[in-house]
């Protein structure tokens, strides 16, 4: 959103050395969204576009719920709906309607922020939220390319990628997220990370209780968690919550690209350069000389025998 | 001196400059987006969004340039036995300067040949890797995992075109009397019976002495 702000900088994409760290006592933020309390209401959707200012164009209805089909650069969080056949102990099947407010998940190891190249573009602040600041955003696409949940949208309009925010603007004067205080349910809540897996729980006992024997919050260790936790009815298959990711990491191949590639291309190529200019100093150069071509033959064997010495023979430009 | 030996025409070389001011333009954009050390060069283009913008249509002109390049030399860039020969001597050549002890070499030397099939193959490699995500034209139709794969290719093609053009520049700083046949067009008889006496003897209908038969 914006570099005008009070939060402390923990990570900063493109680069390699440490933010700065002194103030470090923050406590870590996590919103928890209980899918199992959801009505579908888009509520949240509603108060994304109010407190950002965005409006999306109107599209088409593509025969579901889903209001727009898809996150765009103008709509941070979409819920999604899905309709599964659970089977039930007596081998019947129920029909459940599956609700997820989907959106950035602010990894605590996110994928966006180490694959982006624009210095300060991404940012992690030290209470866990990932920024897009987008003014030094160059519109790469590289963002999308190393998130682990298909997040980051790029504006056709300006070329800059755009996402929930975490609304780090309100967290940072002390207010809770738009969609979490408008949420009529309680489904979203806002608070500490612990106090909010501490909640979660609570709600995971109760689903227990009620029947879900597989209910369990979603704080993906592959990232490192997230500071966007779920509590999933039926925790154990996560992909019923329209492709929800099971175990989701940042990519290998991303890990490759910005991680180890990095520093040893580098070296590879000043390296090499350096490794030229030392060649130079010590082998020194081949030169063909001028008059080798009428010399008789052993005096050119002697010349190609020592091959530097004709380097202190003085010579015409 | 004696005459010189005429080895790029007109064409070539000015083609082979576009190519190398191309491959400046897209290799400082390129480096600019693969690592912080490297972000200044995106000054040179007019920021961060000119540099992403900028770096693939460089890249597509540098591709094409140097199409036309392939086809002026690659007659004289077919591999064959002697030039394998060369390449297993060729530690004595770099490690000591002795050249002698190479067979003799026609109008490139397998180092040459390896350099040219390299930069093939490495703008081959960017070029198919970098439709797969370049924003905002194509990426968005590319699968993710797709564009993953191919941002790593396009990482290791450029990284080893890289190298490859400071090879090419050493040798031409190297072995002196090669930079005129790109800048002039034309090389000293002497320089092409000590580096190429194959190509010399053909070029002049003269043997190329006894230099490199030891």
């Amino acid at each position: 959103m914006s570099t005008l702000q009070s939060l402390d900088i923990a990570a900063r994409s493109a680069t390699t050395v440490q933010p700065p760290v002194a103030r470090r006592n923050v406590t870590e933020v996590a919103k928890l969204i209980d899918v199992s309390s959801c009505i579908g209401c888009k509520a949240c959707q509603v108060a994304c576009m109010q407190w950002n200012d965005l409006r999306d164009e109107v599209g088409t209805n593509v025969g579901q719920y889903d209001n727009p089909s898809d996150l765009t650069p103008q709509s941070w969080t979409v819920m999604r709906f899905a309709e599964v056949q659970m089977k039930q102990p007596d081998e019947s099947t129920r029909l459940e309607w599956l609700i997820r407010k989907d959106g950035c998940m602010h990894c605590e190891d996110p994928g966006c922020l180490k694959a982006c190249p624009a210095p300060g573009a991404i940012v992690k602040y030290s209470n866990g939220i990932v920024d897009f600041i987008s003014e030094n955003c160059i519109g790469c696409g590289y963002c999308i390319t190393g998130c682990p949940f298909d997040i980051p949208r790029i504006s056709a309009v300006d070329n800059r990628a755009y996402k929930c925010s975490l609304c780090s603007d309100r967290v940072a004067v002390g207010m809770e997220p738009a969609c979490a205080k408008v949420c009529p349910t309680g489904a979203i809540r806002f608070g500490s990370k612990d106090d909010m897996l501490e909640f979660g729980a609570g709600r995971v006992a109760e689903l227990n209780e009620r029947g879900y024997a597989n209910a369990a919050v979603y704080d993906p260790p592959g990232v490192g968690g997230t500071h966007v936790v779920y509590v999933l009815q039926h925790g154990d298959q996560p992909g019923l919550y329209n492709d929800l990711p099971a175990d989701p990491t940042i990519s290998p191949l991303v890990s490759l690209w910005k991680g180890a590639a990095k520093p040893l291309a580098v070296a590879g190529i000043i390296g090499a350069a350096i490794a030229g200019f030392f060649h130079y100093m010590k082998v020194g150069p081949i030169e063909a000389d001028e008059d080798d071509g009428e010399a008789p033959p052993d005096a050119r064997r002697r010349n190609a025998g020592n091959p530097g010495g004709d380097r202190d023979t003085p010579r015409g430009g | 001196m004696a005459r010189l030996i005429r080895r790029y025409d007109d064409g070539t070389r000015i083609n082979h400059w576009v190519v190398a001011l191309l491959f400046l333009g897209a290799g400082l954009s390129g480096l600019a987006l693969f690592h912080p050390l490297f972000w200044p060069f995106t000054g040179l283009f007019g920021g961060g969004q000119w540099t992403r913008i900028l770096h693939p249509f460089i890249g597509l002109a540098m591709v094409i340039g140097f199409v036309v390049l392939f086809f002026q030399v690659v007659r004289d860039n077919f591999w064959n036995r002697g030039d394998t020969e060369w390449l297993r001597r060729s530690p004595r050549l770099v490690g000591a300067g002795r050249e002698d002890e190479l067979p003799p070499v026609a109008k490139y030397n397998a180092g040459q040949k390896g350099v040219f099939w390299l930069f093939t193959l490495c703008l081959l490699v960017l070029l198919v890797s970098g439709f797969f995500f370049w924003e905002p034209w194509f990426a968005s139709a590319v699968p993710i995992l797709v564009r993953r794969i191919a941002v790593v290719l396009h990482a290791i093609a450029g990284f080893l075109l890289v190298l490859g053009v400071i090879i090419h520049v050493y040798a031409a700083i190297w072995v002196k009397g090669s930079m005129r046949a790109m800048t002039r067009g034309t090389v000293t008889p002497a320089w092409a019976r000590r580096h190429h006496p194959l190509w010399y003897r053909e070029v002049s209908g003269r043997p190329a002495g006894d230099a490199p038969e030891r």
